[in-house]
C-alpha cells in the first residue's frame, strides 16, 4: 500500500514538475502561423508580411491587467516601427472556456474600443503559442526576416516598468528594433515580466 | 471586530531575509495579485493547509505583484478574505532582474509558488496549484 503510494506520488510529481522544452530560442527560425484576425481574413507570416523586414509579434489578451497596461504602448510600437518595416502582429493565445473575455467577440470589441491599428489574431489551438513557447501576457516575440525566414531576434518584456509607461528606464523592445534597423546586433535578447499565465485548454 | 491586518512593502533583500532562513522549517511562498483570478482561486488551498498544517514547522507567505500604489487595495481584499498568512507586497524595480534572482526557471507569470527549507530552494512551481496537488507537494516537504 505505502509503495503504491509512494509511486502515485512520485509519478504526480514527475508529472507537476514537468515542463514544456523548447518554444523558440533567440537565432531560431520562427514557425509561420496562420491564424483568423479580428475581420475574418487569416493572416500568416509568409502570406501578409512580404514586404516588411521582420514583425513584432505579441501574445495578449483582453482580460489581463498586464497585458491591458501594454496596451497603449503596443499601438505605440506598431506606430513608430510599421513604416519602418516591423509590425506587430497580435495573437491571443487564451482558451475563452477557461477565460471568456478572451473569446473572439471580445477580442473584436477590444480592438474596436482600443482602436488597434495591427492585426490581433486568435490562436484558437493554442498550437502557435506552444510553437512559439509563450508563457504569459504580454509576451514579445521580434522576428528578422532573413530571406523568406523569419529568424527570432528577441523574446520578452516590452520594457521595465508596466504600470507606468513615464517611468520606464529599459525600452528593451524598442532598443532591440533599433539595434535591427541599424544593422548592429541586439544588446539584451532575453528578457522577463511579471504577467498572466497563458490559460491553456484542459 | 477582527484586527485589521495590513501588508508590507518590501524590498527583494526584505523578502529573502523573510523567506530565505537557515532553519527547518518550510517557508510556502505563493506569489499573487488581487487581480489574477488563478491566484485568488488558489489562495484558499494555501489558507486551508496552513490551518492543517498549525503547530508544525511550515510558514506560509503571500507575495502581491500589485503595484506599491495599490496597498490599500491589496489591504481591503485580504481583511475581505480573512487571510491569516503574512502578506508582503514586493517593490523590487526592474522585474527583468529580480524574476531570476528568485528562481531562474520562473518565466515571471503568476501565480507562482516557491518553497524554501534550510535557507535553499526547494521547489519551484508556476501556475495554479489545485488542492490536493498542493496538499500532496507540501507534504512531501515536510515528510
Amino acid at each position: 500500500m505505502k509503495t503504491k503510494l509512494v509511486a502515485i506520488v512520485a509519478g504526480f510529481l514527475m508529472l507537476a514538475s514537468f515542463k514544456p522544452e523548447g518554444g523558440l530560442k533567440v537565432g531560431d527560425k520562427a514557425a509561420d502561423f496562420k491564424l483568423k484576425n479580428i475581420d475574418g481574413k487569416e493572416v500568416s507570416l509568409s502570406g501578409n508580411f512580404k514586404g516588411a523586414k521582420g514583425a513584432v509579434v505579441v501574445f495578449t489578451c483582453n482580460h489581463c491587467p498586464f497585458a491591458k497596461e501594454y496596451e497603449d504602448r503596443i499601438i505605440a510600437l506598431d506606430k513608430k516601427y510599421k513604416g519602418l518595416g516591423y509590425p506587430v502582429v497580435a495573437i491571443n493565445p487564451n482558451d475563452p472556456a477557461k477565460s471568456p473575455e478572451d473569446s473572439y467577440d471580445n477580442m473584436q470589441k477590444r480592438s474596436k474600443e482600443k482602436g488597434f491599428t495591427f492585426p490581433y489574431l486568435f490562436d484558437e489551438t493554442q498550437a502557435t503559442a506552444h510553437t512559439y513557447g509563450a508563457t504569459n501576457t504580454p509576451h514579445i516575440y521580434i522576428l528578422q526576416k532573413t530571406g523568406n525566414d523569419f529568424i527570432v531576434k528577441y523574446i520578452g518584456a516590452i520594457d521595465d516598468n508596466h504600470e507606468d509607461a513615464k517611468a520606464v528606464k529599459e525600452k528593451y523592445a524598442e532598443e532591440a528594433l533599433d539595434a535591427l534597423l541599424a544593422g548592429k546586433p541586439v544588446a539584451t535578447t532575453k528578457t522577463k515580466a511579471i504577467g498572466c499565465t497563458i490559460k491553456w485548454k484542459a | 471586530m477582527l484586527p485589521q491586518k495590513a501588508v508590507t512593502v518590501v524590498s527583494l533583500r526584505d523578502y529573502q531575509t523573510r523567506a530565505i532562513k537557515n532553519n527547518d522549517t518550510l517557508y510556502v511562498v505563493n506569489f499573487w495579485a488581487t487581480w489574477c483570478k488563478p491566484c485568488v482561486q488558489e489562495l484558499p488551498f494555501f489558507e486551508a493547509e496552513q490551518a492543517k498544517l498549525k503547530g508544525q514547522k511550515v510558514k506560509f507567505i503571500y507575495v502581491s505583484m500589485n503595484s506599491p500604489k495599490e496597498v490599500a487595495q491589496v489591504n481591503s481584499f485580504i481583511n475581505q478574505n480573512q487571510y491569516k498568512a503574512d502578506v508582503l507586497l514586493l517593490n523590487a524595480g526592474n522585474p527583468n532582474i529580480w524574476i531570476d534572482q528568485i528562481d531562474s526557471s520562473w518565466s515571471g507569470a503568476i501565480p507562482a509558488t516557491i518553497m524554501y527549507k534550510g535557507g535553499k530552494t526547494a521547489l519551484f512551481y508556476e501556475g495554479e496549484f489545485t488542492r490536493n496537488k498542493l496538499d500532496s507537494v507540501i507534504q512531501k516537504q515536510i515528510l
